[in-house]
């Protein structure tokens, strides 16, 4: 089955570059442009994996995240943050509340993609194979 | 005149007196006789004059027997005791006299002890009225010596002509000399130096004209600021304000001194960043916008030509990452705060903070849980403000009852945890209080928790715990270091160092010559060496330098030289005997070449003292050609000023000095110790020399020759 991912951020540019390179390497892509959207799309889709701006309006990524965390059945989701600050301090305050990854803008496509797979694929052993 | 000439004199008019009518006798005699018998009696007398000649030397004897026995029981008697009455009035009122000679002298030596009695409890008594006063006065200059230890600034203050007169622990350390001349405990700050030798002389006198110019306009309180590189190469960030005489006239000026080479250094490398920035970024991005506008503007292009600018825009832009990484790893610490945060324990953040809370909101607050040795980088007031506004919030909104504080390390941060159980709060919640002004009991503050967190590089968030019902808000802080334990001296002891000297505002430059200065005026470095022997010319060497400074007649105690010195060469064991140390100790000590010009400008315009100056100078002046170091300034030797006091007195050598006086000798055989006592006697030296009349500098150096000449003779 075709894994669904929820791209969530409000400039347009790296939007249209993320969904075509999502697309392009098999994933089903959904969008959300702020923090309430992104709730309600995960709430209506239950994607497989989320790519969180942290600033964000109406809710800020680190919220949206810990939200997520909150409700059992979204437990599986695994979280990936994006953003252009990344200070040490935040990358551990995204950590600490339940993301499974925090990526630094910029960041390599390559890398990006190979990261998802790699959530992906441990989700499906959650044993770790 | 001398006592042994005055023996003569007196011997030869006794002799000659009695030699004198023997002769006028026997010529009145001889005159009455009948010729006949003046021819026998000159025939008898000729047969008898080994006889009359050996009566004569007997009366010699005899007279200088008796006379002796007089000088010795009257005249030099009386003379010691005259000096060692002097010895209690003017120095030691401890002392007594010592009636040798004649029954009368013993009488007239009780009466006078009886007198330096009285003297004594009168003396007393006035010193205990003066005391109370004294002690009056002392607290006072005490609270102001505390205050400025306190202070976080460096506090200088001087006086018209740049001298030091009262200064705190953070202006010494500020110009601190640890390494940077590891004798100097002082460093180049001490009563009576010069400002100049720490500040550059032209910045401050700039500063001291536009001061004047300030007044001269009518402003009231003018105060300048500058910054300005400190002799030992810290950048130090000056505020000027005058203090003036009863004439309105600049009497003196206050400095506070502020360390910013750090701040200064991070400045320079986040603007270093910044122009980096600009100029590296602007290159790529120019390669950028041409590729990427020719990919829009011509899209009939070739796919040579697509895939060429394609491949611009993807290493570009692999570049400009690249290069914000690299510059943002690299000047992480430049990007800090620049704020004046300070390190503190977490464990003491806590409790401040535990006991506001329970103050100001009575909300029982849980002992902290904090394990040893974390340290913060905090604004304490600012960060436990938000700890209570947010304490209060939970409180006012949720109903929280009770609360508990605790600490944990992670890697680079600390986490700081303001716990709680029961109540539910949601990430939203926080997210209003975060930018909302702080409340802390009645007090609004215009700043927000976020405010507080942006000045700190911190980040808050709200955590919960489901089985344990409890919840936290987080709190993650740069680590920070652990202050350096200062020591700290004592205020009730007596050995508060002398941090202050107002009398100095009475000092001026004199621009004449220093002959004429007032022995009490001046000041002194009272300096002793201890060396590998006695022979400075066979190769003996100096191992050991004490000093400590005299100003304004006042010993400073905690301004003094102490160290150690390798002589390259064994240390002889009689000498290691006698001041006990060995070839061990002073290995790695620095070398004499190293030592004399830090010892040469602890000395600056002062009077050099010592006892025996003679043994000590050879040995510095022997070192002068290798070191090139001159000890120029004028000389005084406590042995010889104490030879002119007390001529009559047997031994001079340090130990009697000072019993004499009253000094009490501690540490002796070191060399600040010995510095120590010979500054004491020195002291107690001026009054009796003031007494002979000796009162300049001059006239001390006139009658120290005359009566080294004097000895030399002997």
């Amino acid at each position: 089955m075709t894994k669904k991912i929820l791209i969530v951020d409000d400039e347009p540019n790296i939007v249209t570059a993320l969904e075509f390179l999502l697309q392009r390497s098999g994933y089903e892509v959904l969008l959300a442009q702020d923090g309430e959207a992104a709730l309600k799309q995960v709430e209506q889709h239950l994607p497989d994996l989320v790519l969180l701006d942290v600033m964000l309006t109406l809710k800020s990524g680190y919220e949206v995240c810990q939200r997520m965390r909150e409700r059992a059945e979204w437990q599986h989701i695994k979280i990936i943050m994006l953003s252009a600050k990344g200070r040490e301090v935040e990358v551990n305050k995204g950590l600490s509340l339940g993301a499974d990854c925090y990526v630094t803008k910029p960041f390599s496509n390559k890398d990006l993609v190979a990261k998802i797979g790699e959530l992906l694929a441990s989700a499906d052993n959650p044993g770790g194979a | 005149m001398n006592v042994r000439w005055k023996f003569l004199l007196w011997l030869a008019v006794f002799f000659a007196g009695i030699v004198a009518v023997v002769a006028v006798t026997a010529v009145m005699i001889a005159a009455g006789l009948p010729e006949d018998e003046y021819k026998l009696a000159l025939h008898i007398i000729d047969e008898r004059v080994q006889i009359i000649g050996l009566a004569a030397v007997l009366l010699l004897g005899v007279c200088a027997g008796v006379l002796g026995w007089l000088f010795r029981n009257y005249v030099t008697a009386v003379r010691s005791l005259a000096e060692q009455t002097r010895i209690v009035f003017a120095t030691n009122p401890e002392y007594r006299v010592d009636g040798r000679g004649g029954a009368e002298l013993v009488d007239l030596a009780a009466a006078i002890n009886r007198l330096a009695d009285g003297y004594r409890w009168l003396k007393a008594d006035v010193e205990t009225r003066a005391g109370v006063s004294n002690a009056r006065l002392e607290e006072e200059r005490n609270r102001l010596a505390a205050l400025m230890s306190e202070l976080s600034e460096g506090v200088l203050l001087c006086n018209a002509e740049g001298r030091i007169l009262l200064y705190n622990e953070k202006a010494r350390d500020l110009f601190g000399a640890a390494e940077h001349s590891p004798g100097m405990r002082q460093g180049l700050v001490g009563l009576g130096r010069s400002v100049f030798a720490l500040l550059d002389r032209d910045q401050v006198a700039h500063a001291l004209d536009k001061l004047q110019s300030g007044l001269d306009q009518g402003v009231e309180f003018p105060a300048t600021r500058f910054i300005t590189n400190a002799v030992t190469g810290a950048l130090v960030k000056v505020q000027m304000a005058p203090f003036l005489s009863a004439g309105g006239r600049i009497a003196g000026m206050v400095l506070t001194l502020e360390d910013v080479t750090e701040m200064m250094d991070r400045e320079a490398q986040r603007r270093s960043l910044l122009q980096a920035f600009a100029a590296g970024v602007r290159a790529p991005v120019a390669s950028l916008r041409a590729a990427a506008e020719n990919l829009a503007s011509f899209p009939e292009m070739n796919e040579a030509h697509r895939v060429q600018f394609t491949e611009i825009v993807a290493a570009e832009s692999r570049r400009v990452s690249a290069m914000i990484n690299d510059a943002l790893s690299e000047y992480a610490d430049a990007l800090k705060a620049g704020l004046a945060l300070e390190d503190m324990r977490a464990a003491d953040l806590l409790s401040v903070a535990r006991r506001r809370i329970e103050a100001v909101l009575g909300l029982p607050c849980a002992p902290e849980r904090v394990p040893e040795g974390i340290w913060i980088k905090v604004d304490s007031f600012a960060l436990v403000e938000a700890l209570t506004h947010l304490a209060g919030r939970l409180r006012e909104d949720y109903g929280v009852r009770s609360i508990g504080l605790r600490a944990a390390a992670n890697g680079r941060f600390a986490e700081i945890d303001l716990v709680w159980s029961g109540a539910i709060v949601g990430s939203d919640a926080l997210s209003l209080w975060e930018i909302e002004p702080m409340q802390v009991g009645a007090q609004q503050t215009p700043l927000t928790l976020k405010d507080v967190l942006e000045r700190h590089g911190g980040e808050i968030w709200v955590q919960s715990h489901k089985t344990s019902h409890t919840a936290w808000f987080r709190l993650l802080l740069p680590l920070g270091a652990p202050a350096v334990a200062t020591p700290r001296r004592s205020l009730s002891t007596g050995s508060r160092p002398e941090y202050y000297d107002f009398d100095l505002f009475r000092y001026a430059d004199a621009v004449q010559g220093m002959a004429e200065r007032k022995l009490a005026d001046l000041h002194y470095t009272v300096f002793d060496s201890e060396t590998t022997g006695l022979e400075p010319s066979a190769g003996d060497e100096i191992i050991s330098l004490g000093a400590v400074r005299i100003v304004n007649a006042r010993l400073l105690k905690h301004e003094v030289f102490e160290q150690l010195v390798d002589p390259q060469r064994p240390v002889g064991s009689a000498a290691s005997r006698i001041h006990g140390i060995d070839a061990q100790t002073l290995a790695g000590q620095p070398t004499i070449g190293k030592v004399l010009p830090q010892f040469q400008r602890f000395c600056e315009d002062t009077v050099l003292v010592a006892h025996n100056a003679a043994f000590d100078m050879r040995f510095l002046e022997l070192k002068e050609a290798a070191t090139g170091v001159r000890f120029a300034q004028p000389v005084l030797d406590t042995l010889l000023l104490s030879v002119i006091v007390h001529p009559s007195q047997e031994s001079h050598s340090l130990e009697a000095v000072a019993e004499r006086l009253g000094v009490s000798v501690i540490g002796r055989h070191t060399a600040l110790g010995d510095a120590l006592v010979t500054g004491e006697i020195f002291l107690r030296l001026l009054p009796l020399l003031a007494e002979q009349g000796i009162l300049t500098l001059g006239q001390a150096l006139a009658a120290s020759r005359e009566t080294y000449h004097a000895r030399l003779q002997y």
